[in-house]
């Protein structure tokens, strides 16, 4: 038995709860205590994610390497940006609780053991405890029916999914006579276990079911028609979290069950890969089109990017790999970024998220304006902009894997993508001038500057990024 | 810094970035709008003009012998992926640069008084345009120049959208979505090329043999970015929109540097990494080239707006710059480039003789005018210059580029080099029909009868292109030395390539 390993969400959580127990004694408003005390323990558990040493634990329950703590760093990142975003909302809404951030730090939690998972179990209790605050997170403005609508919607179908997961996983297990990773992988392989002729159905339909599953949770197509509703409906700092770590974990979970226990039946899950891929990408950039709320169009943005990421996934490579990681940072600084810009959208105290709202932002304050118009640039993946060059990488993968067909589809998708987020900068630009915003938080300025500026300067920085990435893929090819 | 260059410090560099630095500091200036617009217009000028300054040094410390990259620098950026940032000019791009640095004041300019509204964007705008612009033609990696090709377009779309006419949505869009289609193929090919060659320095891909399979498709994923940017027909359909649009400034810049990118990134990827390829495609590439010098001159004919018959004359002179690209010998390419730099100087000045009228009578409708003459003796005589260079009359820089790329198609085929000879013969009818219809007759309309002449400033704007589009007409050769070294080590390769294929050909045959 080693502790060790599990350190840092061994104090995550606990800090979670302490947060909790000092929330419910003190009789005041704590949201914004709460909140700096998380920040605060996202920080320490930082720290502690890069210190612990790489190795297993827990009778090989749990795996701490690069790849599962690039994972984490992304994870915490996220769910700090989206933490800050949430303080001013939360107020304005009357949302302000400290249950809050402690949900998104159990959310965190669970999001860290899934990076960490080294079996289909913990896999399991790490995706529920992440899904679960996350039905809470979703229905938190419970006197508004939107709210409630989103979280009960959430919850029904990402009950389902779990199901799907949980059959899925009950099937390899029929079929490998194994839980854990590396049994999975060697029971899989051996040609003892499993017929001469090749890779059993059960086990093909079991991979089939887990990739459903975590399909699911990365709202990639055809497992998408939760997002936009949920997107649409939860507060908007909980959709900016659900668009950041959330989707970090099942596709780091995704990475690393497809080149572990199933990277040597790569060819049973590589055409399902491709097909979501090719189907996310199309839907994310086509359905986009038609959308008038922002919140609506980040969903559908979110299922064509997870599309290109996937791209990375199906090439089946340790250059994928490392594409797909650096694809996942510069989407959640995007993706902070951008709903840091939609919270920052609120007129005489109301919050609006119409794409019209945005017009003429740029003679109301061009800063704001300029801001946004980097984001979606960057979300089209144009250069000199982060999100091209985690295009760029993932492509780098499909080319070098002769994946022409993922390839070409993959860029035409993005010069059809590129039309609707022209749409939003020809809105904010070219458009005549609506009412000014209110004034914006120092928060939400403080959270779109730095990401902007990240997404700005990335190209400068890329080599450090893009060596952990690397150190993160190989880690995870062994 | 791992090399040091001719010059002693980073030249290239200082010039892509100090416009930049031009940008932060027009963010930085407060006081009320009136004090902000005249300070945004004075340091952007200044910015600007010190660029162009610092710029003269690539002129004057130009080695003409040197047919290799010359103030190099070389930073490592990704060393372990063969990925890095590395400047340098040669004899094709020098020129390119010390157009975009000359032309960036001028259009600075060009715009002083007639932009009024969100001074502070539009010449940030330009000052970035600059420095993508800049850097384009110096990068000497591949994925360097792409960062830049793809850059230029964001200023452009905010220029051409946010300063437009009445259709600027419409043409800003499709001006971005044009170009952004035809780039992310070549991002492919960018991918392909760096897999197999394990780097993006472009002198490394020069000497990276690709296979002629692999030529084939290279050059389909090139030809898509740079058929648009030229633009060649048929996908010429976004420029006419985008010139007709953009407000005078970036219609002169549009033509002046934007449509050059396409003619240099044929000169600088697909001609030499590419030489099987371009060799099969080269009778493609004059069938359209020619279908654009003939077919655009008479649209030409038939524009109702000024703006549009001269977009429409661009294409067609961009045509004969593919035509001269695509010979192969060293008059061709000369042409071409000549033809560039001279339709640069030309054309940008073309626009602004159109910006002229337009800001005082604002209408392009070339039958609202008439009869100019009288009032405008000084207008009409710059017109008429660069009218006349657009035609190609000898003593002016258009001669030159056409006669070059004439006699470098006379030597591939005789019927390539008379129908690009059509081009000349429309460019006069076109170019007189429209001068005549606005600068002879008499004055008919009444609110013409008290127009002005050109002012000091306008002067200022016209003088340095007139005097540069007599001195290349007179002194050709003081621009043709500039590439002469380049394009003819371009030219060695090429036929080097072809006898080598042609060998590897006639041994296959042998062989039993």
């Amino acid at each position: 038995m080693n502790f060790e390993v599990a350190t840092p969400e061994i104090v995550l959580a606990v800090a979670a709860l302490v947060i909790l127990v000092v929330g419910v004694v003190q009789k005041r408003d704590t949201s914004l205590l709460c909140t700096m005390a998380a920040l605060a323990a996202c920080a320490v558990t930082a720290v502690l994610v890069i210190r612990t040493p790489s190795e297993t634990g827990y009778n090989n329950l749990f795996i701490s390497d690069a790849f599962s703590q690039f994972s984490k760093l992304l994870i915490l990142g996220g769910a700090a940006l989206t933490a800050i975003l949430a303080l001013d909302y939360n107020h304005k809404q009357g949302i302000a609780r400290f249950e809050f951030p402690v949900l998104m730090l159990l959310s965190s939690v669970g999001m860290m053991v899934m990076a960490s998972a080294n079996n289909l179990m913990t896999l399991y209790m790490g995706l529920e405890l992440q899904s679960l605050a996350i039905y809470v997170l979703a229905a938190f403005a419970r006197d508004d029916i939107r709210s409630s609508e989103a979280g009960l919607k959430y919850f029904v179908l990402s009950a389902l999914a779990s199901g799907l997961l949980l059959y899925g996983i009950s099937l390899t297990y029929g079929f490998s006579g194994a839980m854990d990773f590396g049994h999975i992988a060697r029971a899989v392989t051996d040609p003892d276990v499993h017929q001469a002729a090749g890779v059993s159905t059960g086990l093909t339909v079991g991979i089939a079911f887990i990739i459903a599953g975590l399909a699911f949770k990365l709202s990639a197509v055809p497992f998408h028609m939760w997002t936009p509703d949920v997107y649409e409906g939860a507060p908007t700092p909980v959709t900016a979290f659900m668009s950041t770590a959330p989707k970090v974990a099942p596709f780091v979970v995704l990475l690393r069950v497809m080149f572990g226990p199933f990277g040597h039946v790569a060819i049973q899950w590589q055409p399902i890969i491709i097909l979501v891929a090719i189907a996310s990408m199309l839907l994310g950039s086509f359905a986009a089109i038609a959308q008038t709320n922002i919140k609506r169009l980040m969903a559908y943005s979110s299922i064509g990017h997870m599309g290109y990421a996937l791209i990375g996934l199906a090439a089946g490579t340790e250059t994928g790999v490392r594409g797909v990681l650096l694809y996942l940072l510069t989407y959640v600084v995007m993706s902070a970024g951008v709903f840091a810009c939609i919270i920052a959208m609120r007129r005489r105290g109301l919050a609006i998220e119409k794409i019209s709202d945005l017009g003429g932002l740029a003679r109301n304050d061009l800063t704001l304006a300029v801001l946004m118009a980097i984001f979606m640039l960057s979300m089209a993946g144009v250069p000199p902009f982060a999100g091209f060059f985690g295009k760029f990488f993932v492509f780098e993968a499909a080319v070098n894997a002769n994946m022409w067909t993922l390839a070409i589809i993959g860029v035409l998708t993005s010069v059809v993508a590129l039309f609707y987020y022209l749409r939003v900068i020809k809105v904010m630009f070219f458009d005549p001038a609506e009412a000014a915003f209110d004034s914006r938080p120092g928060s939400l300025s403080f959270v779109a500057l730095a990401t902007g500026a990240f997404t700005t300067i990335f190209l400068v920085f890329l080599a450090p990024f893009l060596g952990a990435a690397s150190q993160a893929a190989k880690a995870l090819f062994g | 810094m791992e090399n040091l260059n001719a010059a002693g410090f980073p030249v290239l560099s200082l010039i892509t970035f100090l416009p930049l630095a031009g940008v932060v500091f027009l963010m930085t200036l407060r006081g009320d709008d009136h004090a902000v617009a005249r300070n945004v217009r004075w340091t952007a000028l200044w910015a600007s003009l010190i660029t162009l300054l610092i710029s003269l040094v690539l002129w004057v410390r130009f080695d003409l012998r040197e047919p290799g990259y010359q103030f190099v620098e070389s930073v490592n950026w990704l060393p372990d992926y063969g990925l890095g940032y590395r400047m340098g000019v040669d004899g094709i791009s020098v020129l390119f640069v010390l157009l975009s640095t000359l032309l960036t004041p001028i259009c600075i300019l060009a715009s002083w008084d007639t932009i009024k509204d969100r001074v502070r964007e539009y010449m940030a705008a330009f000052l970035i345009l600059e420095t993508m612009m800049v850097g384009m033609f110096s990068a000497t990696d591949f994925l360097l120049f792409y960062i830049f090709f793809e850059g230029v377009l964001i200023p452009m779309y905010l220029i051409i959208g946010i300063w437009g006419g009445p259709r600027r949505v419409y043409a800003s869009l499709k001006f971005f979505l044009y170009t952004f289609a035809g780039s992310v193929l070549m991002l492919l090919a960018l991918l392909a090329m760096w897999h197999q060659a394990g780097s993006t320095d472009i002198t490394v891909l020069l000497h990276t043999p690709f296979s002629a399979r692999m030529q084939f498709w290279l050059f389909l994923a090139f030809f898509a970015s740079f058929a648009v940017k030229v633009p060649m027909w048929p996908v010429h359909t976004w420029l006419p929109d985008a010139h007709v649009e953009a407000p005078t400034a970036g219609s002169v810049i549009l033509a002046g540097v934007l449509l050059k990118m396409g003619g240099y990134g044929f000169l600088r990827f697909a001609i030499p990494m590419l030489p099987l390829a371009s060799a099969h495609f080269a009778p493609l590439m004059f069938a359209l080239g020619v279908i654009a010098v003939i077919y655009t001159s008479l649209v030409a004919l038939a524009q109702e707006d000024m703006k549009k018959l001269i977009a429409y004359s661009s294409v067609a002179h961009m045509g004969v710059v593919v035509i001269g690209i695509f010979t192969f010998n060293i008059q061709g390419i000369d042409g071409a480039l000549f033809q560039m730099i001279s339709h640069g100087i030309v054309s940008a000045a073309l626009f602004l003789c159109v910006g002229v009228i337009y800001d005082r009578m604002h209408t392009r409708e070339i039958a609202r005018y008439g009869g100019l003459g009288d009032r405008m003796p000084a207008y009409a005589f710059v017109f008429m210059l660069f009218t006349m260079a657009s035609i190609g009359l000898p003593g002016t820089s258009g001669f030159v580029g056409e006669l070059l790329v004439l006699v470098g198609a006379f030597q591939v085929n005789f019927w390539l080099a008379l129908l690009g000879s059509f081009g000349m013969v429309l460019g006069a009818a076109y170019m007189l029909y429209l001068y005549r219809r606005i600068i002879f007759g008499q004055i008919t309309r009444p609110d013409l009868k008290s127009i002005l002449d050109l002012t000091p400033r306008e002067m200022a704007i016209f003088a340095p292109l007139a005097i540069l589009t007599l001195w290349l007409g007179i002194y050709p050769s003081s621009v043709t030395n500039f590439f002469a070294a380049s394009v003819s080590a371009m030219v060695d390769n090429h036929a080097q390539a072809m006898n080598v294929a042609a060998h590897a050909i006639k041994l296959a045959g042998a062989a039993p």
